[in-house]
């Protein structure tokens, strides 16, 4: 099914926790359990040489889908497939091998993901040397330091440990650490997140040389809808672990439909306007404990009905997006153009 | 207006191993009462160091070799170990920027929260347990009663953040030094913390010193702005005359890196060259090497914090300017 140029599919991928308290306790004091539903029956395909974004709320999933296609988390249902093979088969080191050294990731969290008892030398060269690429020497020492160079940093920084970095620069070595293996898949979870402006211009600027030059592919995660609209292709909106509207970007950016979009991007703040009052989303926050029944945007949605309380809108073709809204599939929406009214099901778009 | 907190000709110094680096070159501003103050500039330029030897948190190598620190009135650089401590726990409180060393992770989000309030404020566990409840409310946990039990590995990245946040305000603090608080938020989630810092302010007086590199958090939150470069303050001043009308080179370069939403550009602007850093300084300006508008005398001779307008910025353009004025 998935074409040729697809390098990752992700198919009806759900992942929960359990996060009960001891069997015990909850005997004793009655409660029940905690299932967290992180992630939802999400679909996406990821094109070669492209950028997938994926935006939502903090807790929205977003790093745990991250995860998932990483290989760090297994799905609780659903599965992901990277260069046409499903990631489930790697249940060996050994099977994943060539699969690792494609698909690298750069952590929401850089701080824990370096070792910090490693020189930066080591941290770098450590995806080089387990996937054998090079040998330690002369050769692998000149690698360190044009990937040091790459990311902003100096040669000279090899030597030296995480903690002499600050937050920035720590970010800059886990990117650069991320590029070792001349993978061809990236996943990003907040890549920029930790860096000011001028050397984040200089990360994404890197980023998209490397893409156009080696037809890298990036998830990208990121909360910024500015680095969002400037490296996206394609972007995927989640809420309470689903996908609720997904398509080209920069149509979703410029004319988004689903109502949380909308006020998603209502809320951005903007440093050209300082002051501005921004329009808060309202009602209560809901919770992946116990999500809402019917669409999960409801309780806070100004254009929720009867049916949006009790019936799970399911994904519709519109243009080339796909959104999961009733009041979309009625049409019922504010202010939709002639253009975007040619509704469809996602069956009959081909 | 008093300040709260007064940082005077502070210099931090790293001993490395054959001399002596400065990461800290005579930085002097102050905080009032109720005032948030925004600190940007690039990564390394010494935001977090500064923040630091505030809080007396600098650690081997690096040390506070000059300068003095007055909060309240009260000289507070010179104070001992334990006087610190107390300090930090009641007046002074340090969200820093990487949410999981402030949290222990053997520990749920509901006793870390009942045992920071219980050591510093006379609550009993109950009333402790119900404050941290609304306290998570408060910065935006959904589910919040359930989430106490909550260990920070089963959270989210931008919950983890939260809950530090949660922390630093659990005992009301008179000064709250936040390094890069909203960094993992969203931005609605953001929204939400940058109006309770802001209502807190106005509520109690608070005084906030807001780390970021996030111009949109700037814009929205902070009442003046001082822009970092290299370890010196190139530029202080309110934050509308900042972005409106930046006056020093380097401020105007960081405004113009800003990726704009609604211009997709192939390549976004961003300031030639590095920083230097800590074992590479560079005589004159700093920022010489990289501005567009340096003038002969930038390579040598190094500018000194002049009134402009409302701002005060370091910068031989604006000498020259005030000299051609008068
Ligand atoms: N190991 C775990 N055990 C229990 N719950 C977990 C675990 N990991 C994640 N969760 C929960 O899953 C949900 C989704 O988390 P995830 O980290 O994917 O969010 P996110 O979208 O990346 O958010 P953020 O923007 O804050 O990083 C959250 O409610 C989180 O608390
Ligand atoms: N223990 C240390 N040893 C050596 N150098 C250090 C040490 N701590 C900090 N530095 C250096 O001091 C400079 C300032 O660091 P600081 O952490 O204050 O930067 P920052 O402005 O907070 O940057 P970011 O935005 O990336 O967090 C950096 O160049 C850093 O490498
Ligand atoms: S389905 Fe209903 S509640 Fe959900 S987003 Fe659409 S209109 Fe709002
Ligand atoms: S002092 Fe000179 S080099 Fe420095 S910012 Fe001003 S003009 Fe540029
Ligand atoms: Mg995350
Ligand atoms: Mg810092």
């Amino acid at each position: 099914m998935a074409a040729n140029d697809t390098i990752l599919s992700v198919d009806r991928l759900t992942v929960r926790f359990d996060a009960s308290a001891p069997l015990l306790k909850r005997l004793v004091t009655g409660a029940g359990r905690r299932i967290v539903h992180a992630v939802e029956e999400v679909d996406f395909e990821v094109a070669r040489g492209s950028t997938f974004a994926l935006v939502g709320e903090s807790g929205c999933g977003k790093s745990t889908i991250a995860r998932t296609i990483a290989g760090i988390q297994p799905p609780t249902a659903g599965s992901v497939s990277f260069m046409g093979v499903d990631i489930a088969g790697f249940r060996t080191r050994h099977a994943a091998m060539p699969y690792r050294r494609n698909l690298q990731m750069i952590f929401q969290d850089p701080y824990a993901s370096l070792n910090p008892r490693w020189r930066i030398g080591r941290i770098v060269a450590e995806p080089i040397l387990t996937h054998a690429l090079m040998t330690p020497g002369a050769a692998l020492k000149a690698r360190v330091a044009e990937l040091l160079e790459t990311v902003g940093l100096s040669p000279g920084d090899a030597g030296k440990f995480p903690h002499q970095f600050s937050g920035g620069q720590r970010q800059r070595i886990s990117i650069a650490r991320a590029l070792a293996s001349n993978p061809a898949f990236i996943v990003c979870d907040e890549p920029t997140s930790a860096l000011d402006v001028s050397v984040q211009a200089q990360i994404l600027n890197l980023m998209k040389k490397l893409q156009r030059e080696l037809g890298l592919t990036y998830l990208l995660i990121s909360h910024n809808l500015a680095v969002v609209a400037h490296m996206a292709d394609r972007l995927g909106v989640m809420y309470l672990g689903r996908l609720v509207e997904q398509g080209d970007a920069a149509q979703i950016l410029g004319r988004p439909l689903h109502p949380y979009t909308r006020l998603l991007l209502d809320t951005v703040p903007d440093p050209r306007a300082p002051g501005r009052a921004r329009p808060r989303l309202s009602g209560e926050v809901p919770s992946p404990l116990a999500p809402p029944a019917g669409c999960a945007f409801h309780p806070r949605c100004p254009l929720a009905d009867a049916r949006c309380a009790r019936e799970r809108p399911q994904p519709v073709r519109v243009g080339a997006a796909l959104v999961a809204c009733h009041a979309v599939e009625e049409r019922r929406l504010p202010a939709l153009t002639s253009e975007q009214e040619c509704l469809s099901s996602p069956g009959d778009a081909a | 207006m008093t300040a709260l907190l007064s940082v005077q000709g502070l210099r931090v110094e790293i001993a490395a191993r054959h001399r002596v680096l400065t990461a800290i070159d005579d930085v002097s501003f102050d905080i009032a009462e109720g005032e948030i103050l925004g600190v940007v500039g690039e990564s390394g330029a010494g935001k977090s160091v500064t923040g630091t030897a505030v809080l007396g948190l600098l650690e081997r190598p690096a040390y506070q070799a000059g300068g003095r620190i007055i909060f309240a009135g009260r000289r507070i650089d010179t104070l001992d170990e334990d006087a610190m401590r107390t300090l930090r726990s009641r007046q002074i409180a340090a969200v820093f920027q990487d949410p999981l060393t402030s949290l222990d992770p053997l520990m749920t989000i509901g006793d870390q929260l009942v045992e920071t309030m219980q050591t510093h404020l006379d609550l009993a566990r109950a009333a402790a347990l119900a404050r941290a409840e609304q306290l998570l409310a408060e910065v935006g946990i959904p589910a919040p009663r359930e989430r106490l039990q909550s260990y920070p590995h089963e959270m989210s990245g931008g919950m983890r953040q939260r809950v530090v946040l949660a922390l630093a305000f659990c005992c009301e603090p008179r000064l709250i030094i936040a390094d890069e608080p909203t960094t993992a938020l969203d931005v609605s989630i953001q929204a939400q913390i940058l109006d309770l810092l802001r209502r807190m302010c106005r509520e109690r007086g608070t005084a906030v010193m807001l780390v970021t590199h996030d111009m949109g958090v700037i814009a929205e939150a902070s009442d003046r702005v001082a822009v970092m470069y290299a370890g010196r303050l190139v530029e202080i001043g309110p934050t509308r005359d900042l972005i409106a009308a930046a006056a020093h080179p380097y401020t105007r370069g960081l405004m113009a890196s800003i990726p704009d939403m609604h211009r997709r550009a192939a390549e976004l602007t961003q300031i030639p060259g590095s920083m230097p850093r800590p074992d590479a300084p560079v005589p004159g300006c700093a920022f010489h090497p990289r501005c567009p508008q340096a003038l002969a005398r930038c390579a040598t001779d190094r500018p000194a914090m002049l009134p402009q307008g409302a701002s005060q910025v370091a910068c031989w353009l604006v000498d020259a300017a005030s000299r051609s004025a008068a």
